[in-house]
């Protein structure tokens, strides 16, 4: 088998190893990253949410935000646990196929 | 660490932007000449691992989570440059896509992540394995070594980006506009979680990957 074969065989264990990224710091009762957290969680830190903040928190609304689908948000484990596995599977496929072209349109000819 | 929009002043924000401009120009220009149609695959998959191992949150137990970014690893296999545009287009795809990360901040990010932390990685890796066959264990610590350097890089200079803001930026009355923490908390926090958890993740990722990569073909991890 190639090796880049082998690689992607890892990468679909690791896809479908993905959930733990969610489902040990729910475990552990860890909150969010330090700093990333949202306005509310920020008011609850420091007793404000800081005005700039506040203004620029929610600049974008990305379309799998926090790799859970919309409105998915209080249901449960088990359904965020397959949105994530479906959001590792859209993020490899479109970051791998832009590398891939950016690689393909750099890369020299020949060898 | 990826920093989210609104956390970063406009001055910061600004200049990562204008930082990472010509440092993605040369990477382009550089990997142009460098990397060969055969690596090409690698880059494609080098990019989706760091994509997918940023997804692996390690909690503290009752406080909060990290994780690895791979960024080391694949400035091992494909060097630096090449590494940060495939850094790049992961931490691009997650500020657009998923949220993570925000779209003011991706200079920022990407300068920590994609930058320096592979860059800081290559050059330890390159000078802990110097004359190493390529087959030795000397390698894969070199690599387990660079990264938890790499990563911990990237989460000091992620920490002085926070703990700046509030005295880039504030009212009259001292509330911070951005980061509400200053340098006092968010070096040693950031610096302090990482050094003692996340670092030896992607210490421990870099190293099994090398290890599983030079038994499979030693060259890879020249």
């Amino acid at each position: 088998m190639k090796i880049t074969t082998k690689l992607w065989v890892g990468m679909a264990i690791l896809i479908a190893l993905s959930p733990l990224g969610l489902i040990l710091p729910e475990h552990f009762k860890a909150g969010s990253a330090w700093g990333e957290w949202g306005a509310d969680e920020v008011q609850a830190l420091v007793g404000y949410v800081p005005k700039g903040l506040a203004k620029f928190a929610s600049l974008w609304n990305a379309p799998i935000p926090d790799y859970a689908f919309k409105g998915w948000e209080e249901k449960g484990l088990p359904h965020l646990s397959f949105a994530y596995i479906i959001s590792a599977i859209v993020g490899i496929a479109i970051v791998s196929m832009a590398a891939w072209l950016i690689g393909k349109m750099l890369a020299k000819k020949g060898d | 660490m990826h920093i989210p929009d609104g956390y970063l002043g406009p001055a910061t924000c600004g200049f990562f932007y204008a930082v990472m401009l010509p440092i993605w120009a040369v990477a382009s220009k550089i990997v142009k000449k460098t990397l060969k149609t055969k690596q090409v695959p690698m880059l494609a998959v080098g990019a989706a691992f760091s994509f997918v191992i940023m997804m692996f949150n390690v909690p503290i137990p009752g406080g909060t989570t990290g994780h690895a970014v791979g960024g080391v690893l694949v400035a091992i296999l494909l060097g630096p440059w090449a590494a940060c545009i495939a850094i790049t287009v992961a931490l691009v795809i997650q500020a657009f896509l998923f949220g993570d990360g925000g779209l003011t901040a991706l200079g920022a990010n990407c300068f920590n992540m994609a930058f320096v932390m592979p860059f800081a990685g290559y050059y330890i890796y390159k000078t802990l394995s110097y004359h190493a066959p390529f087959d030795s264990n000397r390698r894969v610590i070199a690599a387990g070594v660079a990264g938890y350097i790499g990563l911990n890089v990237a989460a000091f200079l992620t920490g002085i980006e926070f703990g700046l803001q509030p005295l880039l930026h504030h009212t009259a009355s001292g509330q911070a506009l951005y980061c509400p923490y200053g340098l006092k908390v968010a070096i040693p926090i950031m610096a302090g979680q990482h050094l003692l958890i996340f670092g030896w993740v992607e210490a421990i990722v870099t190293a099994l990957v090398v290890k599983f990569l030079q038994r499979q073909d030693p060259a890879l991890i020249a």
